[in-house]
């Protein structure tokens, strides 16, 4: 099948300081040179800790952050952020969910008509048909349609996540962008809102691209996954086999720092324990961005970057110890 | 070992008359980790201010009694308080950042309390600050010593929170939520700090989350709060392995496992956490509860003990085991 969302080469890199003629002299390189793809109905989720990228590659394929270089394909045509008729027509077939529903919703607006508002926009429909669509929308979502008048100040978090998920499906998208979508939520109400979400995946054959450090939530969740490093993916493939054999040290070490809801499990596990924060990524290291923190590190880690190669049928990862190793003996390539 | 370090008996917090916290009871003793566990506006948080004497302005303590080591601290003057605060009792929170003086060198805020209750020199103070901060495992101590809280990661300055509410050595440690702000490999390095350092000085720690994982892998007690007050309380590998009130069991069930069956629908609690100020008559949890019977809608269910160890809130735990 032909991938909804094709990804190539993807950079996006913010200039932190000028030089004396106001030419930039040095990057925040946020995401630097990323590929993947998302198939129709399916839902890739993308890992990684704080700043190492994953949101401004979210905000990337919104069409809210022009890449720096790098190529996005939506439904087999290439997508050109500058034009305003192509980030239109992005935004019928794209919507996102973010983490803070109280900051996602105008707190003066009803929801009904927040809800119409991307309706309004794109001039679908008269007011009539809005309303009748707000009502279908809010009963899809679990909520009763009569509460469309209210304002959001009326409704719990896990409501207001509910009124998100609505608005962005009012215009019939193909790919939701979720990013950490349960996070500021209750935790006796984060699994209403996974179950609906998997549930509309499922009616509406919807695409998702699931940004979130939640390891346990990811997967339950996804298909397959992406962990992110310092703007690189070091892994990928599809989330069972990437849990259950991490072939990169970092994802081995994320996963195994993850602490186990079972005391007996977690305290017989066997846990990596890295020294040391994220590097900078205005000041990535030279060779592999995780050589700072790897257990496993030689000398070729420090002089070059590890490229994703295959280690499986579907799995990837970009590792000079382990991947490349195992690539060069099995030669999936 | 001579009585619980800390000893809360029947405690009770309001806000402009609306109660948050509800005849809480709990006892930690020395070297024991017990969280104290529950979702948003359980009154967990308000639970640890009131034993720090730390409460919001409008908050008040309506009774009982918060005892540390044996006297009591609700009944005594701020000024006693505060000089038993910092020396006996110590806190940490959730926002590192926020809780360091962005004006005042990470060292100087160490060593502050130090000066203030152990009456030591400023040139002993500081070498207990630097060891206290590579104790904590801070890089460079020396350095650290000098810089600011803005030259410092947030995994760093929690380590340096952690570093200064321990250098006097305190009996009780009170924890809210220290590692929600970090990622998971930072904090995998924080608790693992947390446990050698109670290994070490025997400090009771009061830990409250809503993380099952975190509790899982450092609590030896647990106690589960809603609206208000305490319904379940057992050794962490009890409560686990067997519930004996419903929104314990529905809690510990809604969370997806890495070991369970992806893409399932995940149990629910249906409905939402009631506000302060209007909770339901009788057991507050009745609204949610798959086995609420009659009694549960008029009478408010007392913490009695469970068949094996610990304490349960419900009219029905007999049923509970059954759910899900």
């Amino acid at each position: 099948m032909a991938p909804l969302l094709s990804v190539r080469g993807l950079k996006v890199h913010f200039p932190i300081s000028k030089g004396f003629w106001g030419r930039d002299i040095r990057h925040v390189k946020a995401v630097d040179g990323i590929d993947f793809d998302i198939a129709p109905g399916e839902s890739m989720a993308l890992v990684g800790e704080s700043g190492c990228g994953k949101s401004t590659l979210g905000a990337a394929v919104l069409g809210m952050q022009i890449p720096t270089a790098g190529t996005i394909s939506f439904a087999g045509e290439e997508v050109r952020h500058g034009e305003r008729q192509t980030r239109i027509r992005l935004s019928r077939d794209i919507q996102t969910v973010f983490q803070d529903p109280v900051s996602a919703l105008n707190p003066k607006m009803s929801v009904g008509d927040s809800i119409a508002e991307p309706l309004a926009i794109h001039g679908v429909g008269d007011a009539k048909s809005r309303t009748e669509r707000v009502a279908e929308l809010l009963s899809l979502v679990g909520l009763h349609p009569q509460h469309a008048e209210r304002r959001p100040n009326a409704f719990s978090g896990g409501q207001r996540q509910r009124i998100v998920i609505a608005r962005a499906l009012a215009l019939q998208p193909k790919l939701l962008i979720l990013d950490e979508p349960v996070s500021a939520l209750d935790v006796s109400i984060r699994s209403q809102i996974l179950n609906l979400l998997l549930d509309l995946q499922r009616r509406f054959g919807l695409s998702y691209l699931f940004i979130s450090h939640d390891l346990s939530v990811v997967r339950h969740f996804a298909d397959r996954v992406a962990v992110m490093y310092l703007g690189k993916l070091v892994e990928t493939g599809p989330t069972e086999a990437v849990f259950a054999r991490p072939i990169h040290p970092y994802t081995e070490a994320l996963l195994s720092a993850v602490p186990l809801p079972d005391p007996i499990a977690q305290r017989a596990r066997r846990r990596i324990i890295l020294t040391g924060d994220l590097p900078s990524p205005a000041n990535p290291p030279v060779g592999c961005s995780f050589v700072t923190r790897c257990p496993l590190a030689e000398e070729i880690c420090r002089r070059e970057p590890p490229p994703l190669v295959k280690v499986g049928v579907q799995e990837q990862a970009a590792c000079h110890v382990r991947a490349s190793r195992l690539n060069d003996e099995e030669n999936f390539g | 070992m001579s009585g619980p370090v800390l000893n809360v008996s029947d405690l009770s917090v309001s806000i402009r008359g609306n109660t948050v916290v509800d005849g809480v009871s709990l006892a930690i003793g020395a070297g024991e980790i017990l969280s104290l566990v529950g979702e948003s506006g359980c009154g967990k948080s308000m639970t640890a201010f009131a034993v720090m004497g730390l409460l919001p302005k409008v908050a008040k303590i309506d009774r009982g009694r918060v005892e540390l080591g044996g006297s009591d601290l609700v009944s005594i003057s701020e000024e006693r308080r505060r000089l038993r605060r910092g020396a006996e009792l110590a806190m940490i929170f959730q926002e590192p950042v926020a809780s360091l003086n962005p004006l005042m060198p990470i060292g100087r805020q160490i060593e502050e309390s130090l000066i203030i209750h152990r009456g030591v020199s400023s040139r002993e103070a500081k070498a207990a600050a630097i060891d206290m901060l590579a104790e904590v495992g801070i890089p460079e101590p020396q350095l650290r010593y000098r810089q600011y809280p803005f030259e410092l990661s947030g995994g760093m300055c929690q380590r340096a929170m952690i570093a200064m509410a321990l250098i006097c050595r305190p009996k009780l440690l009170i924890a809210d939520e220290p590692t929600t702000a970090l990622d998971v490999t930072i904090q995998a390095q924080i608790l693992e700090l947390m446990k050698r350092l109670r290994d070490e000085t025997g400090t009771a720690i009061l830990l409250i989350t809503h993380d099952m994982g975190v509790v899982a892998d450092m609590a030896d007690r647990v106690a589960v709060m809603y609206s208000g007050r305490i319904v379940e309380e057992a050794p962490v590998e009890t409560i686990f392995a067997s519930q004996r009130h419903p929104y314990t069991r529905l809690l510990l069930s809604t969370i997806p496992r890495l070991d369970g069956q992806a893409k399932t629908e995940l149990p629910v609690i249906e409905g939402t956490v009631p506000d302060i100020g209007s909770w339901p008559a009788g057991c507050r949890f009745n609204p949610r509860c798959p086995v609420a019977g009659d009694r549960c809608l008029s009478e408010l269910p007392v913490l009695a003990p469970r068949p094996d160890t610990g304490r349960a809130a419900c009219w029905h735990s007999d049923r509970v085991e059954a759910l899900i």
